[in-house]
């Protein structure tokens, strides 16, 4: 077996809900992956039984060509980072950080606290774990913090500590529960970056939760994007954003939201939306959602568009908001039903910024285009110019 | 954290946020002052005196009264008996109440019967508790007796013999304080936060014996020491169940039972005062104990 991890359509019930569903996914040797979802999704319940802090109702876990569905969580060789890091506070930094080693390397009786500091060859082993403490955090730049307690650390200080706990056993996997969701926004881009870093540098895999959709798509070789109790897609974050499988994944993916709006094609294929009527390629009836992603739209500037585009549409401007290196235009269509759409444009394509009730020409390109049927799954769809025109 | 105080640049004006706050804390202190700092200094007046009760005439006697309790052998004894008890009772009631509360905390449907069934004896007034007690202890008709009896044992006379008066006194005593003990440290279980059961799970502590010494017991440590020291006290303060069971018979006096027999059957005014400087010396070790290590040893974030 070539995977890492590889779990077998886990269902997972507490009391009368499901909270998780038919799951089954793989993680790669050193790969790096994200369960992301909304919270109550069940990807904290999914990690916690890769870890063996939950069991699984039905379905198998294997790690490395082991199945190990009945084993202890000290049994599978898998480290985990919890969200509130859950460092022993009446333990001083070395402690936490030898408490997996003593474990490990000391007998039941030899590791009790009063008598392990006289047990009968303990020392060799005491200074061996001593030795692989120091190791890893100096590699963790905590070498001068070891003799305090969590306490009287800052946040990111014991998020390393928390790492190093994980770190200092050498597990097959790291498991990583929403480890950055405590720190302040600056921080975490830092300390993201770190986990980038030492992603690189261990070669070891880590499967990591997140409900934040930065974290898991700067991170991750793959992102398994779940919503109540299932994957609805695994995939690299590339093709999250620019091929996503379903309406849901699309909507999750990306900020802002992806534009949708509905059509409702007639039997040769043909419908109305805002920009005209439109035909698409195949003998198509019902309805669709349509969807185009904010970055895809352009602002026709002084009457002529930056590139060219297969659409038009008038529309009024309702909000312009900065965010420093783009802006991000709220818009209404003229048509009715209106359809709300956004537009996110850097500062150098907008070298005018409308004003809020402005009139102007958004356009795209139908390349851009993707089309959901209404079970909200991706169909691929080709365009043909409309048998009449209309305007 | 604190953070600095303003530095104030001038002293030579009213304190800082003026009279109010002043004003503010001065029924406070007067109830202070008339509660507990006049009582403790007519006490320690009283205590050089030869003075009792209804008697027309006082006589400053200097430090007569406490050469006396050196002399005293029930006053010597009573403190004995005490000390006896409260080594008795503190790792019977707390260690019991550790247990229990261990037992019922991961209970869900049972917990909050088992609760109450232990806290019933908090509840209940140790004075009539005693005279059920003394039933269950009878010589010959008691129960405990009984069973005794019936398991091949000779009977034992629990609350008249000298030397089982005490340690049948402390058995009766952890009784009634178990439960309240078992509340405090059920309350410092909930306290303990699940995550850390977990990361120990996951580190390979997987056993009741590691969860217990590296987990569970540290963490209880503010409660524990709480838990040892209002026991200490009020096992110091054991009264009722020794005026009500044995009156200080079979050599059984403990410090407050003395100093009521001196004060309100003898009527030694003076001389219980300075017993009672005595009794309150034994209680201000244990809270000096408390205060020092409440900051020290067991202190964490």
């Amino acid at each position: 077996m070539t995977h890492l991890v590889q779990i077998n359509h886990i269902h997972k019930t507490f009391g009368n809900t499901a909270v998780l569903q038919d799951v089954s996914l793989t993680v790669q040797p050193g790969e790096f992956v994200s369960l992301l979802g909304p919270s109550g999704c069940g990807k904290s319940t999914l990690l916690r039984i890769i870890a063996g802090l939950e069991h699984q109702d039905s379905g198998d876990v294997y790690i490395g060509d082991r199945r190990v569905d009945g084993l202890a969580a000290r049994d599978r060789n898998v480290a985990m980072v919890f969200q509130n890091y859950a460092l022993y506070p009446h333990m001083s930094v070395r402690d936490n950080i030898a408490m997996p080693l003593m474990m490990d390397r000391i007998g039941l009786w030899a590791r009790q606290p009063i008598v392990m500091g006289w047990w009968p060859g303990n020392r060799s082993a005491l200074q061996e774990i001593d030795q692989l403490v120091r190791g890893v955090s100096d590699s963790l730049q905590l070498s001068t913090l070891l003799h305090r307690k969590p306490g009287q650390l800052s946040g990111g200080q014991r998020q390393r500590v928390a790492l190093a706990r994980a770190m200092v056993r050498d597990p097959s996997i790291f498991l990583m529960d929403e480890p950055l969701s405590n720190l302040d926004a600056k921080l975490r881009v830092e300390v993201r970056n770190e986990l980038a870093d030492l992603h690189q540098r261990l070669g070891a895999s880590f499967l990591y939760v997140t409900h934040d959709q930065n974290e898991a798509l700067s991170l991750s070789n793959r992102v398994a994007v779940m919503d109540k109790g299932r994957i609805l897609q695994m995939d690299s974050p590339q093709r999250l954003y620019e091929s996503p499988a379903t309406l849901a994944v699309a909507r999750f993916i990306g900020t802002p939201m992806i534009n949708t709006w509905e059509v409702s094609l007639d039997a040769e294929g043909e419908f109305q939306d805002f920009s005209g009527s439109q035909r698409c390629g195949a003998e198509r009836s019902g309805q669709l959602t349509l969807g185009l992603r904010p970055d895809h739209l352009t602002v026709a500037q002084a009457g002529v568009f930056e590139y060219s585009v297969d659409r038009q549409a008038q529309v009024v401007v309702r909000r312009c908001e900065n965010q420093g290196p783009e802006w991000i235009l709220q818009l209404q269509t003229m048509t009715s039903p209106t359809v709300g759409l956004q537009a996110r444009l850097s500062n150098r394509r907008l070298s005018s910024v409308p004003a809020t009730g402005d009139h102007i020409t958004i356009g795209w390109r139908l390349a851009d285009v993707m089309a959901f049927d209404h079970q909200g799954h991706r169909i691929d769809l080709t365009w043909r110019p409309p048998s009449r025109m209309t305007l | 954290m604190k953070t600095s105080a303003h530095s104030v640049p001038t002293r030579d004006k009213p304190p800082r946020g003026g009279w109010v706050p002043i004003g503010l804390a001065i029924p406070a202190t007067v109830l202070l002052i008339l509660l507990y700092v006049i009582p403790i200094i007519c006490l320690v007046s009283l205590s050089f005196t030869d003075y009792e009760l209804g008697a027309l005439e006082i006589r400053w006697i200097g430090w007569n009264n406490f050469a006396r309790i050196t002399q005293d052998a029930v006053f010597l004894r009573s403190i004995r008996n005490t000390l006896l008890y409260v080594a008795l009772v503190i790792p019977t009631s707390v260690l019991l109440g550790l247990v229990i509360a261990l037992l019922i905390h991961s209970r869900r449907a049972t917990r909050s019967l088992y609760e109450v069934v232990y806290f019933l004896p908090v509840t209940s007034t140790l004075i009539a508790m005693a005279t059920v007690w003394q039933f269950l202890l009878h010589p010959k008709l008691g129960p405990v007796n009984q069973l005794l009896l019936q398991l091949g044992f000779s009977s034992q006379a629990f609350i008249t013999d000298p030397g089982w008066i005490i340690p049948t006194l402390a058995m009766i005593g952890a009784w009634q304080m178990v439960g309240f003990n078992m509340i405090l440290f059920l309350a410092g279980l909930s306290n303990i936060p699940r995550e850390l059961y977990d990361a120990a799970a996951v580190d390979g502590a997987n056993g009741w014996l590691d969860r217990f010494t590296r987990i569970t017991w540290p963490q209880l440590g503010p409660t524990t020491l709480f838990v040892v020291i209002t026991t200490c006290i009020s096992a110091f303060k054991v009264f009722d169940t020794v005026a009500t069971l044995t009156q200080g018979r079979g050599e059984s006096e403990v410090l407050l039972y003395a100093i009521y027999l001196e004060g309100f059957q003898y009527f030694k005014m003076g001389y219980a005062s300075a017993l009672t400087l005595v009794f309150l010396a034994f209680i201000l070790v244990c809270a000096v104990w408390q205060l020092r290590h409440w900051d020290r040893k067991v202190h964490y974030a």
